[in-house]
């Protein structure tokens, strides 16, 4: 039939001009692309950290790069350093899965409620303004000084960036997608189900990459307040590392640190991409 | 393939014969009388659509056209059950109705298929007949073998045919589209014009079509109903001659098209003063 071959002749048209897929070649110089410019910052930081430390600035405490990575590397292969971070990160999951669980809840009763969202909607915006340190003492009363306080302040810190999140993505669902949805028939737990919780998955991972951020921050925040009898965190060694004066070693917590948030951002950085490149809002270089 | 149901009773509901329960009409599909829509209240209200009435036959193919503010889509949105009118009275006499924009409207995170399959699923399709089903429909709109592929990954005229493929999932009886081909090139255009011309007539479904293009009125439509401005009122029908031969280039579809484009130009010229 003409009209067929036509129609087929058109579509197969679509695909013939996509670029070949799953080329090594490629998929290494895309990494390699995006991996030097990271490396050559990494290089000017360190240059720059040297050549002050060369001039003689603060001279009776300030050591080059080179006597901080070593102690890293030596650090690294101890159990210490480790358990530290295995505590401070076992703080930061379940505080996280905590406000996980708590702004998501919120932030779908808020967006679903109109009463509730004109009750607390602003106050979840102040509180992700609010600098979760200053809930640090707050906590310490309520809580004294232990692991309860430390995620009380780090809940505080990330909820409501999640509950954000999510109530913007239902906001700003597609008017068409909705009209479209209420043609189909969806109602109800379906209509969520179907079409506003995906929907709202871009905004909600944005929500979630900006807790995560929060989460890490305040975790600190609270570390350096609360000193658990018996147990080093992260907090607690730049506490340490302080008063002793150690530059070095408190050189070498803060790399932990940047290094870490570091991480846990690019996981959620892929996962965004990943959603975005599956609904087409990246183009064909990975960039938004 | 399966015919949709088109008695216009829910499937398995009893035939109502004479037991004083009212009867869907087996007449008339679409029926509007003294429809009028006014959005806003007071001295800055908009009427949109002015004592419209309008019937469309069971299996009929009516082309709405006007210029902008005739309060097309408004009419639309009316019969979809998506807004209600301010007077009158709008009856599809209990048929499923689905609607399709210019916009395809397909939910970007789903694939081709489960697009499709999502309109099954929302009127409760049990699984195992929604996959069969869903190939039925990509094939209807000849679209088998792309059912894997995202909307962002398929060209406007293959998001569309997916968004048909999806109306159709509807089962309805009634379809409205709502400028559906607006969007697209003009040769893509014409092949879907041809396309949604053998759907509707194997599927016998009752269809509203609204677009801004006269010819692509004359092209589909058993009947053109023109509508003028501001408020929207009909003021014209012409009915297409079923022996006519059906195309954009016809010298049927030019002379009528050109005695449509002429009434609308004298209805656009009385906003003109």
């Amino acid at each position: 039939m003409a009209i067929d071959q036509a129609l087929r002749g058109l579509d197969q048209l679509e695909f013939q001009s996509a670029p070949a897929r799953r080329d090594p070649g490629r998929i290494a110089r895309k990494a390699w692309s995006a991996l030097w410019p990271k490396l050559l910052a990494v290089a000017l930081v360190l240059a720059i950290w040297e050549l002050v430390t060369l001039s003689g600035w603060k001279h009776y405490v300030l050591k080059g790069p080179a006597p901080v990575l070593s102690s890293l590397w030596d650090q690294a292969q101890h159990a210490q350093l480790w358990d530290i971070i295995g505590w401070t990160m076992r703080s930061a999951a379940i505080g996280y899965v905590a406000a996980l669980v708590i702004g998501s809840a919120v932030g779908l009763l808020v967006a679903r409620i109109p009463l509730l969202r004109a009750a607390v909607g602003s106050i979840i915006t102040g509180l992700q303004i609010m600098p979760s340190v200053a809930w640090a003492p707050f906590a310490i009363i309520l809580f004294g000084e232990n692991e309860s306080a430390i995620l009380f302040v780090v809940i505080l810190g990330a909820a409501p960036s999640i509950a954000n999140g999510l109530i913007s993505g239902v906001d700003y669902t597609p008017p068409l997608l909705l009209r479209a949805g209420k043609t189909m028939g969806l109602r109800g737990v379906d209509r969520y189900r179907f079409l506003i919780l995906p929907a709202s998955l871009p905004a909600y991972v944005a929500g979630l990459k900006q807790g995560w951020a929060f989460a890490w921050r305040s975790l600190m925040a609270a570390e350096l307040f609360v000193a658990i009898i018996g147990q080093i965190s992260i907090g607690q060694q730049l506490s340490v590392d302080q008063q002793n004066l150690d530059f070095v070693g408190e050189s070498t917590v803060l790399i932990v640190i940047l290094v870490i948030g570091v991480i846990v951002d690019t996981l959620f950085t892929k996962a965004d991409q990943s959603i975005r490149r599956r609904r087409g809002l990246l183009d064909a270089q990975g960039t938004a | 393939m399966s015919i949709v149901n088109r008695q216009g009773a829910p499937p398995g509901a009893p035939a109502l014969v004479g037991d004083g329960t009212a009867q869907p009409d087996r007449q008339v599909a679409v029926r509007l009388s003294g429809v009028s829509k006014r959005y806003g209240s007071g001295p800055r209200s908009v009427l949109a659509l002015d004592q419209v009435s309008l019937e469309v036959a069971v299996g009929e193919f009516v082309c709405l056209i006007g210029a902008s503010g005739c309060g097309k889509s408004t009419l639309l949105s009316l019969v979809a059950g998506l807004d209600t009118a301010t007077a009158g009275d709008v009856a599809v006499g209990g048929r499923r109705v689905a609607m399709m924009f210019q916009e395809p409207g397909l939910m970007p995170w789903l694939t081709a298929a489960s697009n499709v399959e999502l309109a099954l699923r929302a009127r409760k399709v049990p699984k195992a007949e929604r996959r069969q089903r869903t190939e039925e429909l990509l094939q209807m709109v000849r679209l088998n073998g792309f059912g894997g592929k995202r909307p962002h990954e398929l060209s406007g005229g293959m998001r569309q045919r997916v968004a048909l493929a999806r109306a159709l999932a509807q089962d309805a009886d009634v379809l409205l589209m709502d400028e559906p081909f607006g969007a697209l090139d003009a040769m893509t255009r014409d092949l879907l014009h041809d396309e949604l011309d053998r759907i509707c007539t194997e599927q016998a479904l009752t269809v509203l079509f609204v677009t801004h293009n006269v010819r692509e009125a004359v092209r589909l439509g058993d009947r053109v109903v023109v509508l003028s401005s501001r408020p929207g009122r009909v003021i014209e029908e012409y009915r297409v001659p079923a022996n006519w031969t059906r195309g954009i280039n016809t010298a049927n579809t030019a002379g009528l098209a050109s005695t449509i484009t002429d009434r609308l130009r004298e209805e656009m010229g009385r906003h003109g003063h």
